[in-house]
Order: C-alpha cells, then sequence, then structure tokens
C-alpha cells in the first residue's frame, strides 16, 4: 500500500509536512514498513480540501487532513482496511460522501497531461519519474531523431505557449533552429506572475523532471547547449525541487555531457528573479538574467533570432515545456486530437474565488465555462448567484453568464474580450462589484508595470485613480468616456504585452456591466454593496434586541446604545469595516 | 539585398532594407513627432527605446500603432501617420505625459528650449484631460548639475549618454510604474556617486529634469559690487556657439561681439581664455618632452604615455575608474584653472589689488568647470581661483537680461595681457585640437627647426578615436585621441594593460569636444551643428597671425616677469595640481568618499 500525502506549498502551509511524519511514525511503530509506504508527492490540485492523503491502490482521498488524524489513518485504514469516514470527500451539492478521486466531480472531467505525475509521484525521486516513463522521450529523440524530425513533431502536435500569449511553440523552435549561431539558449519561464495562478510552481515542485526532460529536447532541437531556469526567488520548495532533481539527472548522466551516449551535450542552470510580473515577458526576462533592469524591448528581433546575450534563444513557459514529453511518447497526432481546432491538448487553470472547489485543473481545450465552474468548481459558494468569472489574469477579462457556454480556447476567449493568460480562473458572485474588480487589477498593472512607456507608466495610474473616482461615487459620465479612450489607447500603443492587455479588466467590466458603472456615477449607488464610500450601515430597529455584541466589536466605537435597548450608528465616525453586521445573530444590521 | 518599396501617407518611395518607418518618412519630408529618440549619426549614438510612444504611425495590417523610430520598413508597406486613430493616440499619450509633468512652463529653465513644449505646441494640445497624482522626487543640487526628476520623461536619453556613451554608468532606471525615474542607484544624490559632472545628460535632457547650476545671479552681483574688479574669461568653444542663442547660423564665430556684450556687461577685464590655453601648452609640451627624452635616454621608470589633462569630466573619469593610473596623465592644470591662479597673483600685482578683491569669472561650454573651480586645491585659504563658472547658456541669458541687442554688437578686441592668444589656444575647443596645439610647440622645442605647415590633418576629425603618427625630424611620435569617455576608457584600458603604442593621448569627455560641451547651446540631436562649430573653430585658427603658444608675447612675457621657465618653481605650484583617488563605489556613508591624496 502507498500513502500519498501532498507536499504542495498549499498543503505543505497547512502542516502537511508533519503529517507526513508522524504517518511514517505510525507505520514504524506498528511495524508496516514492508507493506506500507509514505511518500511525499506534488500538488494534487484540490488545494480548497487540503492537506490530502491519498491510499493507492483503493484511491481513497482524504481531505483536510490534520497531523493527528495519522494514528487513525494507519490504525484504521492500513491495518484494519476500514475507510475514516469523517476525512472523506463530501460533495457540496448532493451532499454525498465520496471516497473514490476518480468518482469526484472535480477530477472526473479532467484530463490531466501537464499535471500528470503531480500527485502521483515524488518529486524528489528521479526513479519515480522513470517509471512514470520519465525520459523515454529523451532517448526517443537523441538516439533516432534528427533536429528537424523532432522538431517536425512538435509542430504538428500544434502546442502553443502556456505562458500567455499562445505562440505555436513547434513554430517557435523551428526559427530558433534555423538561425545559425555559435550559441544558443533555452530558457524556461518560470516567473509566474499572475495573481492566483500557480500551475508553474506545482509543475516545478511536483514533477520537475518533466521541464528538464523537455528542456533538453529543445536543447535538441535548436542546437543549444545551455538552459536556464528564470524563477522568482519566492518559490523555495520548487527551487529546491528542481535543485534535486536537476542533480539527479546530472548523476544519471541525462544532464551534461554525451548525454545517453549521444554525443549531444546540455547543462541547466537556476537564475532567479525577484518577483516583477514584467519579468514574465520574455525579452524583459532576458534582460533581467542578463543583468540588467527588467525591461522589455521592442521586438522584432524575436527572442528566437536574438535573445539572451545576443543569441537565439527560445523562451519557453514550465506548464509547456511539462507536455512535451508526453507528446513525443504518445505521438503528435494523439496530442492533436485532444482540444479544439487551432487550441490543441489541455489546459491548467487555477480556480478561484467564489467557488466551492478552489484548486489546479486541467482540461481539455474546448471544455466550457460552465463545465469548469458549476461541475469541477463545484458551482458558487453559500449557494450565491454566478456573476463573473475573470480569466488571463490582469491581462484578461471578465466574461459573464453570456460567455458560459463558450468553449475555452485561446481564439474564443480573445474574441470574448478576455484571454487565456497563464490559467487564472477567478469566479465572482452577486456580492463583487464589477468596478472595483478593475479597480483592483489595475492597481496591480500600476505597481508591477515596468515604467518603460508612456501610456502603461502613466495611462494606468489614470484609469486606476479615474476608477478611484467612480468607485466614491464621484464620477461623471464624462469619466466612462476617458476610460473607453484611455483604455484603447493604451491597448493600441504600449510596448509590450503588460500594456497591451492591461485595460481589458476595465475594458470588459464596462462592457458586460455597464449598468453597474451607471448605479455608481447617477445613482452614487454600488449595486454589490462592496464600494466602502457608498454604503452606509444601519440598525434595523425592529430587529435590534440591544445585544451590545455590535457596540463591543465596533472597532472605531462608533455604535451607541445601553442594554437591551436599540442601538445607533454614528455615520460620521463609521468606517464600513462590517464588523458589525459580522457579529448581529438577529439581522438588526443593514447595508444600504 | 533589394530596395523596399513603401507607402508613407499615400506618398512612394522605395528605401534600403533596415530602413525605420520614421527615416522613410524623413526622405519623403513627413516629419513626424519624436521625443525619447535621438540619433547623433556621425558619433555613431542612435538611441531608440521606443519608450515615448509619441512617434506611432498605423501600419496597414497591423494590429497596433506602430513606434516608427524603431520600426523597419518592409516591402509592401503602407503607413499613416496623421489618421485620426494616430493622431487621438499621439495625442493622449502626450496628454499623459503632460498631466504627470509640473506645470511650471513660465518660470522654467527650458521654456522655449524644451522639447516635450514644442510637442505639445505642435499637437495643438490646449487642455489636459487625464489628470491626476504626479510623481514626485527629492531634487538633488550638485556642485554643476540639478537634477528636478519631477519633469523627467522617462526618454532616457541621459541614461543612453551615461552609460553606453561616456560608459560612467550613473544613471540608470529605478523603481517602476507610476514611480519610475532615471536616478543614481539607491536615489542617491550625483554628489554621492561616481559621476564626472562631463554634462551630457544635461546636454541630451529634452526637458528641464537636467539643468546646469545657475550661477549667473551670483555674477550679476559680483559686477554690481564695487569693491570688486570682476575679470572674465571666455572658452574657445563659446565664440563657435553662442551666436546659435541669438538665433545666429551654427558655426558663425562671435568673438567680436561676444568680447562687446560682456564689456556692456561691465567687466572690468574681459581675458580670454586661450590666453591660458597657451600657457598650458607651455607646460605640458615641456612635461611631454621631458618624459619624451628621458624615456628614450633609456630611463625606464618614465610613464608613457603622457595624457592631456584640460578636461575636468575626464580628470574626474580617471580619479574614479582608473585609480592606479593617476601618475600618468599630465599634471597641468586646466586652462580655466591656469587662468585663475595667474589672474589672482601675477595679474592682481600688476593691477595693485589683493586676491580676495578679484572675482573671476569663466564662461565656459562646459557643465564640469562649474565643480572644478570647486575643488579644494584651486584655491588659496577658501579664495578659489575661478569665482564662478558659467555655461555659453547662462552667457546668452545674461547678455539678454542686460537688454544687449547682441547681433547689432561691434566686434571688439580683448583686453591684455591676459587676452592675447595665438591660434593653437583657440583650437583646444574641438577634438584633436589640444594635442595639435602641442604637437605645433613641441616639434620646434624638440627638433629646434620652424614647422612650416603648422596645419596637422592627421590629427583632425570625427572618429571617436584616432591615432596618427607626426615625423618629429626623425623620431615618430604616436599619439592618440579619443573624445566621449567611453572612448577614453577604451584607450585607457590599453594602457592599463601595457598594449598601448602611445607616447602621448588626447582625452575630452564629451562627444567631438568642448564644442559639444554640456554647457552648449543645446544641438537638440543634430550632429551637423557640432561640425559646423568644429570648422568655425579651425577657422579662427587659421586667420590668427600667431599660431603657436610659445609664440604669444604675452605667454614669453609672462614667463619673463613672473614665471621662470616651464615647469619651474613658481610654475609648479601656481599651474600644475595633484590628482586623488576617489574609487568607483556608489557611496552610501558619505565619509567613505574621503579622497585620498596620493
Amino acid at each position: 500500500m502507498h500513502i500519498l500525502v501532498c507536499g504542495g506549498t498549499g498543503c505543505h502551509a497547512s502542516s502537511s509536512n508533519l503529517l507526513l511524519e508522524n504517518l511514517k511514525e505510525q507505520v514504524d511503530e506498528n511495524e508496516l514498513s514492508g507493506e506500507v509506504q509514505v511518500i511525499a508527492t506534488g500538488c494534487f490540485g484540490f488545494c480548497e480540501k487540503g492537506p490530502i492523503v491519498k491510499m493507492v491502490p483503493d484511491n481513497t482521498f482524504y481531505t483536510q487532513v490534520k497531523p493527528a488524524d495519522a494514528t487513525e489513518i494507519i490504525q484504521e485504514h492500513a491495518i484494519k482496511g476500514r475507510q475514516v469516514t469523517r476525512l472523506l470527500y463530501k460533495d457540496p451539492v448532493n451532499k454525498e460522501t465520496i471516497s473514490d478521486s476518480r468518482k469526484m466531480g472535480f477530477y472526473k472531467k479532467q484530463i490531466r497531461i501537464a499535471l500528470r505525475n503531480c500527485g502521483l509521484i515524488n518529486p524528489e525521486n528521479i526513479d519515480e519519474y522513470i517509471a512514470a516513463d520519465g525520459y523515454i522521450a529523451l532517448g526517443t529523440v537523441l538516439s533516432g531523431m534528427t533536429a528537424e524530425q523532432a522538431t517536425k513533431v512538435m509542430i504538428d502536435s500544434g502546442l502553443r505557449g502556456r505562458g500567455g500569449g499562445g505562440f505555436p511553440t513547434g513554430i517557435k523552435w523551428d526559427i530558433a533552429r534555423k538561425v545559425e549561431a555559435d550559441q544558443k539558449y533555452v530558457v524556461c519561464n518560470a516567473d509566474e506572475g499572475d495573481p492566483g495562478a500557480f500551475m508553474d510552481r506545482s509543475i516545478l515542485e511536483g514533477d520537475p523532471h518533466s521541464v528538464i526532460e523537455a528542456m533538453i529536447i529543445n536543447g535538441y532541437c535548436i542546437g543549444a547547449d545551455h538552459g536556464l531556469v528564470y524563477i522568482r526567488a519566492e518559490y523555495p520548495l520548487a527551487i529546491e525541487r528542481l535543485k534535486i532533481a536537476l542533480n539527479q539527472a546530472r548523476e544519471y548522466g541525462l544532464l551534461g555531457k554525451d548525454i545517453l551516449g549521444s554525443g549531444f551535450n546540455f547543462e541547466i542552470e537556476i537564475r532567479y528573479g525577484a518577483g516583477a510580473f514584467v519579468c514574465g515577458e520574455e525579452t524583459a526576462l532576458i534582460h533581467s538574467m542578463e543583468g540588467h533592469r527588467g525591461e522589455p524591448t521592442f521586438k522584432p528581433p524575436f527572442p528566437a533570432q536574438s535573445g539572451y546575450l545576443g543569441k537565439p534563444t527560445n523562451v519557453n513557459n514550465v506548464e509547456t515545456f511539462a507536455n512535451i514529453p508526453v507528446i513525443f511518447n504518445k505521438g503528435a497526432e494523439w496530442f492533436a486530437s485532444i482540444g479544439t481546432e487551432k487550441s490543441k491538448g489541455t489546459k491548467v487553470f487555477a480556480l478561484a474565488g467564489k467557488i466551492n472547489n478552489v484548486g489546479l485543473i486541467e482540461v481539455p481545450m474546448g471544455t466550457t465555462l460552465r463545465e469548469v465552474i458549476f461541475e469541477i468548481g463545484g458551482g458558487i459558494k453559500d449557494g450565491k448567484k454566478f456573476k463573473a468569472v475573470q480569466t488571463g489574469g490582469p491581462s484578461g477579462g471578465c466574461l459573464t453568464e453570456k460567455h458560459l457556454d463558450t468553449p475555452i480556447d485561446f481564439d474564443n476567449l480573445l474574441a470574448s474580450g478576455s484571454m487565456m493568460g497563464s490559467g487564472g480562473m477567478i469566479v465572482m458572485d452577486e456580492d463583487d462589484c464589477m468596478v472595483s474588480v478593475a479597480r483592483f487589477y489595475l492597481d496591480f498593472t500600476v505597481e508591477e508595470s515596468c515604467g518603460k512607456c508612456t501610456p502603461c507608466r502613466v495611462g494606468n495610474k489614470r484609469l486606476y485613480e479615474i476608477l478611484d473616482t467612480i468607485s466614491k461615487g464621484k464620477g461623471t459620465h464624462k469619466d466612462l468616456d476617458k476610460l473607453r479612450n484611455l483604455g484603447d489607447v493604451i491597448k493600441d500603443t504600449s510596448l509590450c504585452g503588460l500594456g497591451q492587455t492591461s485595460p481589458n479588466p476595465v475594458l470588459s467590466t464596462m462592457d458586460n456591466f455597464w449598468d453597474e458603472y451607471i448605479a455608481h456615477i447617477e445613482d452614487h449607488r454600488c449595486p454589490a454593496g462592496q464600494c466602502k464610500e457608498l454604503i452606509h450601515y444601519t440598525v434595523v430597529e425592529e430587529n435590534c434586541v440591544g445585544c451590545t455584541a455590535c457596540a463591543r466589536n465596533c472597532p472605531v466605537n462608533c455604535i451607541a446604545g445601553e442594554r437591551k435597548e436599540i442601538h445607533f450608528i454614528d455615520q460620521s465616525i463609521c468606517i464600513k469595516c462590517g464588523a458589525c453586521l459580522e457579529k448581529c445573530k438577529f439581522n438588526a444590521i443593514s447595508v444600504s | 539585398m533589394g530596395k523596399l518599396k513603401v507607402k508613407i501617407d499615400n506618398k512612394l518611395i522605395e528605401v534600403e532594407q533596415g530602413t525605420t518607418i520614421l527615416e522613410a518618412a524623413k526622405k519623403l519630408s513627413v516629419e513626424i513627432p519624436t521625443l525619447c529618440y535621438m540619433n547623433l549619426g556621425d558619433m555613431n549614438i542612435e538611441h531608440k527605446p521606443g519608450g515615448c510612444r509619441i512617434c506611432v504611425v498605423e501600419v496597414e495590417g497591423r494590429r497596433n500603432l506602430a513606434p516608427s523610430c524603431a520600426t523597419d520598413c518592409h516591402d509592401g508597406m503602407e503607413v499613416k501617420t496623421h489618421s485620426i486613430r494616430v493622431l487621438n493616440a499621439r495625442r493622449t499619450v502626450l496628454e499623459l505625459m503632460l498631466s504627470d509633468h509640473p506645470f511650471d512652463c513660465l518660470i522654467c529653465a527650458k521654456s522655449g528650449n524644451c522639447d516635450l513644449q514644442s510637442t505639445a505646441i505642435k499637437l495643438g494640445i490646449r487642455e489636459i484631460q487625464y489628470q491626476g497624482e504626479k510623481s514626485t522626487y527629492k531634487p538633488d543640487l550638485s556642485p554643476a548639475i540639478l537634477r528636478d526628476m519631477d519633469k523627467c520623461i522617462m526618454c532616457r536619453r541621459c541614461e543612453k549618454m551615461c552609460n553606453e556613451v561616456q560608459t560612467v554608468g550613473v544613471l540608470s532606471g529605478i523603481y517602476r510604474g507610476f514611480e519610475a525615474v532615471v536616478a543614481p542607484a539607491f536615489e542617491r544624490d550625483l554628489d554621492h556617486s561616481e559621476c564626472t559632472y562631463c554634462g551630457q545628460c544635461v546636454a541630451v535632457c529634452p526637458t528641464a529634469a537636467l539643468t546646469e547650476v545657475d550661477h549667473t545671479n551670483q555674477v550679476l552681483r559680483a559686477l554690481a559690487d564695487p569693491s570688486k574688479t570682476v575679470v572674465v574669461q571666455t572658452a574657445p568653444a563659446v565664440r563657435a556657439a553662442l551666436g546659435e542663442e541669438f538665433g545666429m547660423e551654427p558655426g558663425t564665430l562671435v568673438t567680436g561681439k561676444m568680447v562687446a556684450a560682456l564689456r556692456q556687461l561691465e567687466f572690468d577685464y574681459v581675458f580670454d581664455t586661450d590666453f591660458a590655453a597657451d600657457l598650458t601648452i607651455m607646460e605640458e609640451g615641456a612635461e611631454i618632452l621631458g618624459r619624451l627624452n628621458r624615456h628614450l635616454s633609456g630611463d625606464k621608470s618614465v610613464k608613457l604615455p603622457i595624457l592631456t589633462s584640460c578636461c575636468p569630466g575626464w580628470v574626474s573619469f580617471f580619479e574614479h575608474h582608473f585609480t592606479d593610473l593617476l601618475d600618468v596623465p599630465s599634471t597641468a592644470r586646466s586652462p580655466q584653472q591656469m587662468f585663475g591662479a595667474i589672474a589672482k597673483t601675477y595679474f592682481a600685482d600688476k593691477i595693485q589689488k589683493n586676491r580676495k578683491d578679484i572675482v573671476v569669472v569663466s564662461i565656459m561650454p562646459c557643465v564640469a568647470k562649474k565643480y572644478e573651480c570647486t575643488r579644494e586645491e584651486f584655491s588659496v585659504d577658501g579664495n578659489p581661483d575661478v569665482d564662478f563658472s558659467i555655461s555659453t547658456r547662462e552667457l546668452a541669458n545674461l547678455i539678454k537680461r542686460a537688454n544687449i541687442d547682441f547681433n547689432k554688437l561691434p566686434d571688439e578686441e580683448f583686453d591684455a595681457p591676459m587676452g592675447e592668444s595665438t591660434g593653437a589656444g583657440v583650437i583646444f575647443g574641438t577634438t584633436g585640437g589640444v594635442i595639435e596645439a602641442a604637437t605645433r610647440s613641441a616639434y620646434e622645442m624638440h627638433t629646434g627647426k620652424t614647422l612650416e605647415k603648422v596645419d596637422f590633418d592627421q590629427l583632425r576629425g570625427w572618429e571617436g578615436i584616432r591615432q596618427a603618427t607626426v615625423d618629429f625630424d626623425g623620431f615618430q611620435l604616436k599619439i592618440g585621441i579619443a573624445h566621449g569617455l567611453g572612448n577614453a576608457r577604451k584607450l585607457l584600458d590599453d594602457v592599463r594593460s601595457g598594449k598601448s603604442e602611445f607616447h602621448a593621448i588626447e582625452i575630452m569627455a564629451c562627444p567631438g569636444g568642448c564644442i559639444g560641451g554640456g554647457g552648449q547651446p543645446l544641438h537638440h540631436g543634430n550632429s551637423a551643428i557640432l561640425k559646423a562649430r568644429q570648422k568655425a573653430i579651425y577657422r579662427e585658427d587659421a586667420n590668427k597671425p600667431l599660431r603657436k603658444s610659445h609664440e604669444n608675447p604675452s605667454i614669453i612675457k609672462l614667463y619673463e616677469e613672473f614665471l621662470g621657465k616651464p615647469l619651474g618653481e613658481k610654475a609648479h605650484k601656481l599651474l600644475h595640481t595633484k590628482y586623488f583617488r576617489r574609487g568607483n563605489i556608489i557611496c552610501i556613508e558619505p565619509d567613505v568618499r574621503e579622497a585620498e591624496s596620493i
């Protein structure tokens, strides 16, 4: 029996490392080490319910397991073969208890290619990766294919870059392959920056060898013997596992000189980023690696022609790389058979927001938003109404009810006014104010713009300020015209992808939630009750029993009233923190 | 590679591969406005970061607008430079830039001479719709350069000059987003950086973010003080550029008018730095020959090549970056400082004044001279040899303030004795000039023969690094020349590694030499202006009756009456200097910077 314990950052933060130790201790104490193996794996994806423990082979899926539960799991499940029912997953909709992960709504519709090994193997053990068909693709390529043939497999697969732009990976490789140069480079972009997105981190934490293997294949295809992983320093666990994996690959002769006796040499080094969002843009990333300020430069020349240190360079995202070994193992036709006409394969999304099943999912291209949100995601939290879903992070837009049946792929999302981005997906319900949402993203962009070009440096700041004015009920119709013109001009004139997409959250919410903007401007009202300047907390006199809970919890002492008498909120002092509403058990506080 | 057919605003043109839209448009006389773009083609300095986005144009079939400065033409390209989409975008972008800029044009140092202002005029901006918070930074007042980054538009031209052209590496982009600005690391003051005050950042700044420190009011106060005798000296490059400030063609020589204007400003004595340039040749020439002769006689301890030391930007540069080579440059002070030392000794005696009652003002094409005259070693008991150094631009401003119609002034002559100079002194104003002047005198001193042809064409030109061999009656003197500190660095690296074969090297910090100095009228990226100034300098030289420094009668008299001989004891004390090891670190603590004397 194998006991798989999630060792991803999320579960780790909920003490899964302690849980792991306790389980191992229990195994030893009960002298089960011959039959039971406890293994730390990468992320299972179902972070909402972490820490996750999975029992193999029966696929029992335990959720929210605490370190203290170790004894019971060993005693009951491992020794007596009885499931610990209280730790099993309950479907949020029909309240059914499900023990087999394959039958859970969260996993049923997923097809895991990039995440194939995450939650299955021990990422710190190369043998487990090899046992899961690891490095077979590398062997196939190095022993039997020319660079041109291998690149053709990539082109035929139709794989497009998963970092945001969606440029066909094979074609990118082919450009770099055809450029003649004394030195070329392969770069892995692990500078994941979208707020809420963590697929790249999870892959590096859960299956680092898949990325290493793909980088070597990339190097072989374009004629590069040097690879660099640009990773943000705030991913310590991913860095640690990547380092372990690199060392193991070197020990096994899979990195270094004359790999697998093919005569091909390849080495990989790690470069740390300081976590600037703009360094996910490939030219900015390259400048950062060169020791310069992380700023994008004009393309062309494209990195495939002139990149790191002026040499032809392929920059691919972590998730893109993770797909590649499987493409060689199962064939380009197999990969191309998944997905839609122009977007092949699967896409990993980081599902977050007001949704029951928060976590990392991987679905075939062409899956609809409805399937993702209501089937895999288990619907909206607390039975509230779905309002919008934000895709593509700060570069994307907000999609609504009418987009729910749109099959997700690069082109459809773009046509709907959003984009794929790196795969952030934030679900919003009726309580979310779309003006505030747009303002939130602009706040992020203002902070993360490099400041090189005028529209992005100043324009985004002005967008933010106008949104802020509107959210305070001080906006005018003219402000809406300004938002529209400014948004269009910033998209039209910015230097890099950051500025060219940063107005999307504003423009898409204006397109889809015009009435909400108008309510803020004409009625000075925030329909979702989120904009602090526009809401008031008042005491509903007929419900107030004078329990004093609100007054005791008010941080600014703006609630007056004697015991068993009706209370009163002084609006001039109230900071609209909502503590009174939260504490009142009698529905005696209303928001207007 | 065949030619490309391109259509811009419905006009067809054929261009070479690699031509940008901006360049192609220019050939059609379509002037697309630019702000961050800068092209000093003759000096191989091109800056096109594509950051300001003012030059955007519409390219048929392209999703977004293209920055014309950084986008190459392709065959069959159709470009619109003034469609409604382009005009709206360009206007919006400029409004954004203006919305983060102080509205103090009325009292701004660059008003009327500001690229941002002229672009706003060109685009007809009458209202700024997108107002909001402005980014503010602490002002930085150094001895020579004033940084007011509230006015920075992030064109990064200064960064280009500081890092790539001069390789000084003080200015770079710091902070992110709306806060992004160009500054020394950790937003330290220039005074606590390796800044050489070469002023090339000031020379290219499109706004008043970088300006020279204004000393005109101090000069006016000194002129108004009846107890002071105010002596002025004018550097060679000033006369070749000052006219531009009064609408004259670049390259117009205004020596006589300048002298007349200074007299109308009521300077008591109008003298010439060219006189001190001749004096410099006497000292530096003697030093070159001295070292050379010792070298030729087999003295291994003598250091060659010898490097010129007239340029304060260059002196700062090697004090910061080549601290191991401090004994290589000539010890001769710059002409500005030689002038000050002589004015407050020899000349003070002549007019029977105490040095404290004499104010020496220099008119320089330079901002580093402002810093140079504050260096402690150039003062006696706290009284500086040169009290104030003002730029060509500041002089123009003083003339305008005094209601002088410069264009109508008669030509006047400098006062004696420190106004007399030779053609050799004049050419100090251009790259190659100092070494040519030195060669003219050194040749005659070394060979004892009369030099018939004084024009050394092989030393003249625009190349950043030049070399020439001059026949000294059988001995081949190898000369190197560099202008721009980046080029100087290359020659210095060779000296450091022992690869340099030169006997003497001339270095000027600014591209083009002093004619392209940071204190000159702004060239707005037009290198033809610098070339015209250089021609004027050589014209002035050719027209001088005397063209060799050692033939200057006032110099001969100065040695006879006062100094004795070149490199003599008095000369050593007054006309030579020492250098300091300043290191090349950004100083976090000011006291780390205490200069170490050698």
